[in-house]
């Protein structure tokens, strides 16, 4: 029980990259902390009995110190067991953690204001965040450029998290990949990714069925513009409903 | 043999006073050691204790003035290490863990468990325990302690426990996969602490202090301690060792019981007991020369394995 309490980390510590999973992390570091001294930001620091993390092995507090993404990755090549792997040698391709955009009630760019920190400070600028454009319901006349992360090139390096202008918390957090993440619906094919693979639609071209009354217009294409669709006949209405007594507002009924 | 064969007593000697056995004669808490700081000095009766506490601190301080100075001569700690940004050194007992859990570490890890493990095969296993660990100072700080404060009795488990308890170690690591006893090893614990910082660890540390004062005399390292276990498995054939060479001068103080962390390991070889040489062969002894010390008459001494020499 200790063990498994032990080895579920803790959201806020991230391991160096290049860590093993967790399992095979723990069976691998021999808690020499050769990887903290050879990081030259200090950003790594071995867990001291107390932490919440397996005691002696590495990890970082993305808001204290954030990892800076050495390209010679040292903390990688310093380690002597393996727990972090050397296959690692492009730091773009590590996968420390997943950031996520968690707070959207006190993050400024949900707020309608032009903060963009996190997404400037990405290493991997509008790859890992994107400020996506969308319409501002609350003026009704402005633009909110959101903050969006894109697991395929988040590192999570955790810059975002320590740079994030927010008193205290960040709005946007690193967490463990298992944390941040859902798993792919398998069973669900998406179409448009099929069609893109394929070059061409899976499925064939679509059979048009004519819209009664839309004969004439592109497929899809439903709006109807005055004159067009069914007209109304120019008969004389069946049922005429029958006027109120004394007319005006009041029906003059009583109970 | 012919020594012992007049034990029981016609050359009746002269007892030490402040020894054990003349102390207990006279009531008085003991002072082990007394005859040997008159006859010796003061500085020839702890001549190998303080040359054990130059060589923990020393390797200890090698570990520190990175941190501390940024004179990087050795990164890293006990576990694993590299000196000079060339020699790395592992610890073989975490890489027989490493092993039992299932995993197979780089080529320097490899290197280093060979060059540690070597050096322990040769010179003597339990050298780890009396010369570089660092729990060694605290353990024999409470037996120091438990000495002069007259305390007696307590019950420590039975010293084959270690053994058992290494073989759970390897037990625990293949059947979680990891390294389980990492997270409490208090020889590992200890020596990362003080390079890397406590945290709680203090309190186990503090722990083992308390144990061994007040409830098991050399409770940790003498019996318990798995790492101690290991290393003593190591020594089984290595040259280093102590040797009762003059045990027809010794006057039976029974000083040298007293200071010695695994006081079973002497009798044989100063009382003969089921052996004729005066090597104290035992893998438990963990070489630290204390014996050698408080004896007033030097009945001891560290030789090599093959010297089987009396006089």
């Amino acid at each position: 029980m200790y063990a498994k309490q032990a080895s579920a980390l803790p959201a806020a510590a991230i391991r160096p990259p290049g860590a093993l999973p967790e399992d095979d992390f723990l069976a691998a570091c021999v808690r020499c902390g050769l990887c903290v001294r050879d990081c030259p930001y200090d950003t790594l620091k071995l867990a001291e009995l107390g932490d919440n993390v397996a005691t002696g092995t590495p990890y970082f507090e993305a808001r204290r110190i954030p990892c800076e993404m050495c390209e010679d990755i040292p903390c990688v090549v310093a380690c002597p067991t393996g727990a972090l792997d050397r296959a690692l040698t492009d730091i773009g391709k590590a996968k420390m953690g997943l950031a996520v955009l968690i707070d959207q009630e006190n993050c400024l760019n949900f707020l309608g204001l032009r903060c963009d920190v996190c997404y400037r400070v990405c290493p991997v600028i509008d790859k890992a965040i994107t400020l996506e454009r969308m319409h501002n319901p609350r003026s009704d006349r402005h633009a909110m450029l959101l903050p969006t992360v894109h697991s395929e090139y988040c590192t999570g390096c955790g810059k975002c998290e320590q740079a994030c202008v927010l008193p205290g918390e960040s709005a946007i957090k690193v967490l463990p990949i298992k944390l941040a993440q859902g798993s792919k619906a398998e069973h669900y094919l998406r179409g448009w990714e099929e069609k893109e693979a394929a070059g061409q639609s899976l499925i064939g071209d679509q059979v048009e069925l004519p819209v009664r009354g839309l004969e004439d217009k592109a497929y899809g294409d439903t709006r109807v513009r005055p004159g067009e669709g069914p007209q109304a006949p120019a008969q004389a209405p069946d049922y005429v409903p029958a006027q109120p007594a004394g007319g005006g507002l009041d029906s003059g009924w009583k109970p | 043999m012919s020594a012992q064969s007049t034990a029981g007593g016609v050359p009746e000697r002269k007892v030490p006073p402040n020894s054990i056995r003349g102390a207990a004669m006279r009531g008085v808490v003991a002072r082990p050691g007394h005859e040997a700081v008159e006859v010796k000095g003061w500085l020839r009766a702890h001549k190998w204790l303080l040359l054990r506490r130059a060589s923990q601190l020393g390797i200890l301080a090698l570990f520190l003035v990175g941190p501390w100075l940024g004179w990087w001569i050795v990164k890293g700690n006990l576990a694993s290490s590299l000196t000079l940004g060339v020699l790395p050194l592992t610890d073989p007992f975490l890489i027989a863990q490493q092993f039992a859990a299932g995993q197979w570490p780089y080529q320097e890890a490899l290197l280093g468990g060979g060059i540690v493990l070597a050096f322990y095969l040769l010179f003597g296993g339990r050298l780890f325990c009396s010369w570089v660990c660092p729990v060694n100072i605290v353990t024999d700080a409470a037996a120091w302690l438990r000495r002069r404060l007259g305390l007696k009795g307590g019950k420590a488990p039975a010293a084959n426990t270690r053994y058992w308890l290494l073989g759970f170690v390897l037990v625990i690591a293949a059947a979680t996969g990891s390294l389980a006893w990492e997270w409490v090893n208090p020889v590992s614990m200890f020596h990362r602490g003080l390079i890397f910082g406590f945290g709680l660890a203090w309190g186990i540390v503090g722990g083992i202090f308390f144990y061994d004062l007040l409830i098991a005399p050399r409770g940790w390292c003498g019996h318990l301690c798995p790492q101690g276990a290991f290393y003593a498995l190591l020594g089984r054939a290595s040259v280093v060792k102590v040797s009762a060479d003059k045990r027809s001068a010794c006057n039976d103080c029974m000083d040298c019981f007293a200071v010695c962390p695994e006081p079973q390991v002497i009798r044989p070889a100063l009382k003969g007991v089921g052996q004729d040489h005066p090597l104290i062969l035992d893998a438990d002894c963990t070489t630290c020369g204390r014996c050698v010390d408080v004896c007033g008459k030097d009945v001891f001494r560290i030789t090599t394995r093959f010297n089987r020499s009396e006089s």
